[in-house]
């Protein structure tokens, strides 16, 4: 059913009369009910700017370091400069910023990635996204003073508070006032679609329709270099088998024309996927990705964590061994930073230690 | 997704990329080339479990005057096939169609809960997508959760906060609408330059289906929320990442937002956000709240991490554009496109989509001489607001390189910008809503380049 555009605005005025829009029902008996004061608390959780739904509370700096190396540095770094699973939040900005509320390395073209803080304008962003979201694998677990001391040493890291610094609903709208990148946002754009900012009413781009002669002879100015050919896997695989086009062999070099074609696996088509969600959980890859291991560990690479290959050649046939390691956790033997315990059952841990003792195959 | 993506990857062309010099096809050979090529398919056929066994675009007369696909009737004309229902009772696609997947870009995110899958843009039809390839764009992780426990709270400010259940919301008056969802991201890895090969790296992030569900300003209504005062509306998500975003007001007003549990007439897909999710037309993905849980009404925007952190369009000067929503209009040729294969000289339709988020698609043009002289095509699909637009065009391909390009016009006059024209007012960091016209160049040997002119 489709009113665009002038019956939507008839049925929007409708609307603002006081009327539904489809058939002029003011209300809906025996649909939805008031939700209790007590629902509304358990879900009413967002702090905006102006720190409005932001709950009393307390956290110090001392406190959040020791929340941080617990929760937050596997995947963020011990100073939050990690950028191994996720964008790195920490660095890029200078007591400078903070005076003038712009950071000033997001002008420098060579300055290497953009962190968190040096992008953020609002202190409120920053304890609402924590407190709805983090720890990564187990969100809304963290109390609210934990919010605050976390946040508050994220603020220590970026040299906006001192180390003896105690964040709290009271003293929150001052730090705000130091945000590094506070003045860096503007709202002066035609991409919001309606008259609640001060946008700009003509879009930036103006291209006309030029039909004939429009421009000069092109150059191509920017391609994949050779070395990237089969960088995305075998672009033969990835189309459909018939069609005006096939895909490219991307296994081999870019035919010269006039040369023989050789058989190819443009052919073959590919082996369904597996179920990432569900699949078979007696199978260990299942498992991984149940448990959220494949955020630290990959088979071949190091991420946060070893890869599967390098703990299967250090530990072979160990499988007690590594049951007890998935499930306890630790750090030291591949460097600082800690796996925390994994909630997984004596027969899943089981499943994958066996399949490392056994050399991690994919 | 991370915010800088790879690259490193720029690679200036030689000078003479497209001097033709040199480029003296003898047509007979291009023809032997081919027949090779048909022969040697037959040869893999053979040999591959699960492939079709005529692959034979050329079609060429054997030597003993007839295709063997034709005198030797096949065991599906001579034997008795399968009965109803035998899949388990949902069908699913052809075994030949495996090839048809969403996939994840190697090296863009280093988890899959917090990652991307593309659609297969090259290999579909039409304007809908099939809801198992829709792109897929999670931030914490998908879940399957349960309807008949699924809630919808409105609160902030109204008069009543309201609790729905889906047996509730499913009672009120419905909607079906077509319309397109593009992440803000999409064909961000190619803002600076080429650093993907095929459509559906650069431009898999775009899906268009038949959503139905409820307009949100019924259930407003329904709360007695402030329409006048409260300009702005907070959806919230019900999983781990409880994603919010802004929604402004008077979208709401026009009627256009609506809540959705419907695609493609069944329900939403979980990563789709099943029971319920929020539909923002012609407004990047991340606003189409999946799991909606909350809406919330409030007289201020609640710069939430996705409309705060990310999503935001770094310019030159160093200032961010914040709360950029609308995805202008765009298109791209989806074939042939880039990690393709031309198999023969000779006729082909070019085919591509186009939208935008302001509207009606008015016309496409487009170019197979990088831009110098354009046609416009043939739009063959309905001509939907804020959906997406199939377009054809007639080809003869020649064996010569050739830089195919499209460029749409939407109902408002807004032609899609070059690269050139967009770096000049954005430069090459912002990440979002690069809506840059897009270059494939077929090479003398049939294979298709992603590429970027000067």
């Amino acid at each position: 059913m489709f009113r665009f555009p002038k019956t939507v605005l008839a049925s929007a005025l409708l609307v603002l009369c006081g009327f539904s829009a489809a058939q002029g029902i003011a209300s809906y008996p025996g649909v939805g009910r008031d939700a209790t004061p007590k629902e509304v608390a358990a879900w009413d959780i967002d702090v905006r700017p102006d720190f409005k739904g932001l709950p009393p509370g307390s956290g110090s700096v001392a406190k959040g370091q020791d929340i941080w190396e617990g929760k937050c540095a596997q995947c963020h770094g011990f100073f939050g400069e990690s950028g191994e699973v996720f964008s790195p939040l920490i660095g890029g900005v200078t007591q400078d910023d903070i005076k003038t509320g712009h950071v000033a390395n997001l002008r420098a073209t060579t300055f290497p990635g953009r962190t968190t803080f040096m992008k953020v304008a609002t202190l409120s962003t920053v304890w609402d996204f924590i407190n709805r979201a983090m720890p990564w694998n187990a969100p809304k677990s963290l109390s609210t003073d934990d919010v605050y001391a976390v946040t508050a040493f994220m603020l220590n890291l970026s040299g906006i508070v001192p180390d003896n610094f105690t964040l709290s609903d009271k003293n929150i709208r001052d730090v705000q006032s130091l945000m590094p990148n506070r003045n860096g946002m503007t709202t002066e754009h035609n991409l919001w679609p309606g008259k609640e900012f001060n946008g700009v009413a003509k879009p930036d781009t103006q291209n006309v329709a030029c039909m004939k002669d429009c421009a000069p002879e092109p150059k191509v100015a920017s391609f994949l270099p050779d070395f990237a050919r089969n960088a995305h896997g075998n672009l033969a695989e990835q189309n459909r088998l018939v069609g005006a086009q096939h895909g490219a062999d991307t296994t081999r070099p870019e035919r010269k024309l006039g040369s023989p074609v050789e058989p190819n696996a443009m052919m073959k088509p590919v082996a369904p996927k597996a179920d990432a969600a569900g699949g078979d959980a007696k199978q260990p890859t299942a498992l991984l990705q149940k448990y959220i291991c494949l955020s630290c560990h990959a088979i071949d690479r190091k991420i946060v964590g070893p890869s599967y290959s390098d703990v299967s050649k250090k530990y072979p046939g160990q499988v007690d061994y590594l049951i007890k390691k998935i499930q306890s956790g630790g750090s030291g033997i591949w460097g600082p930073i800690p796996m925390p315990p994994q909630k997984l059952t004596e027969a899943e841990a089981r499943t994958i230690a066996t399949w490392l003792a056994s050399g991690a195959n994919k | 997704m991370q915010d800088e993506f790879g690259s490193g990857r720029v690679q200036k062309a030689p000078e003479s990329f497209l001097n033709r010099e040199g480029i003296k096809t003898v047509f007979a050979e291009a023809k032997k080339g081919r027949r090779d090529f048909i022969r040697n398919a037959f040869a893999a056929a053979a040999a591959g479990v699960a492939v079709p066994v005529a692959l034979a675009q050329g079609n060429p007369v054997p030597s003993d005057g007839g295709d063997p696909n034709i005198l030797q009737l096949p065991e599906h004309s001579t034997g008795l096939g399968q009965g109803v229902a035998s899949d388990s009772g949902y069908g699913k696609p052809s075994k030949y169609e495996s090839n048809v997947q969403r996939r994840q870009s190697p090296g863009l995110t280093q988890t899959t809960q917090a990652s991307v899958s593309f659609a297969p843009l090259q290999s579909l039809f039409g304007i809908v997508t099939p809801s198992g390839l829709h792109f897929e764009r999670h931030h914490q992780g998908w879940w399957d959760i349960d309807p008949s426990k699924h809630r919808l709270m409105i609160n902030g400010m109204v008069k009543a906060s309201k609790v729905f259940t889906l047996d509730e919301i499913m009672r009120l008056p419905s909607v079906s609408r077509f319309h397109f969802i593009e992440c803000g991201a999409n064909t961000a890895v190619d803002w600076g330059n080429v650093a993907v090969p095929t459509v559906q790296y650069t431009h898999g992030m775009i899906s268009c289906s038949e959503f139905t569900g409820v307009p949100l300003i019924t259930l407003l209504e329904l709360a007695g929320a402030d329409l006048k005062n409260g300009k702005f509306v907070l959806a919230e998500g019900a999983d781990g990442s409880s994603m919010t975003r802004t929604i402004p007001m008077s979208l709401i007003l026009s009627g256009e937002v609506f809540v959705a549990y419907g695609q493609n007439g069944e329900m939403l897909r979980p990563e789709q956000g099943y029971p319920l999710r929020l539909i923002v037309p012609g407004v990047q993905g991340v606003s189409w709240v999946k799991y909606l849980r909350r809406i919330k009404v409030g007289d201020m925007p609640f710069a939430t991490k996705d409309e705060a952190v990310h999503y935001i369009d770094l310019q030159p000067g160093g200032q961010h554009r914040q709360y950029t929503s609308i995805q202008e209009c765009k298109s791209v040729v989806t074939t042939p496109s880039g990690g393709q294969v031309l198999l023969d000289k000779g006729f082909y339709n070019i085919t591509g989509l186009a939208w935008s988020g302001r509207g009606k698609v008015k016309k496409v043009d487009v170019s197979v001489d990088g831009g110098r002289n354009w046609r416009t095509a043939r739009i063959e699909s309905p001509t939907l607001p804020k959906a997406l637009t199939r377009f054809n065009l007639d080809w003869v391909w020649d064996g010569k390189p050739a830089i195919i390009q499209s460029r749409a016009m939407d109902e408002t006059g807004f032609v899609q910008p070059s690269y050139k024209q967009l770096r000049a007012v954005r430069g090459t960091r912002s990440i979002y809503h690069n809506n840059a016209i897009q270059s494939w160049l077929v090479q003398e040997s049939g294979e298709v380049k992603n590429v970027q002119v000067s």
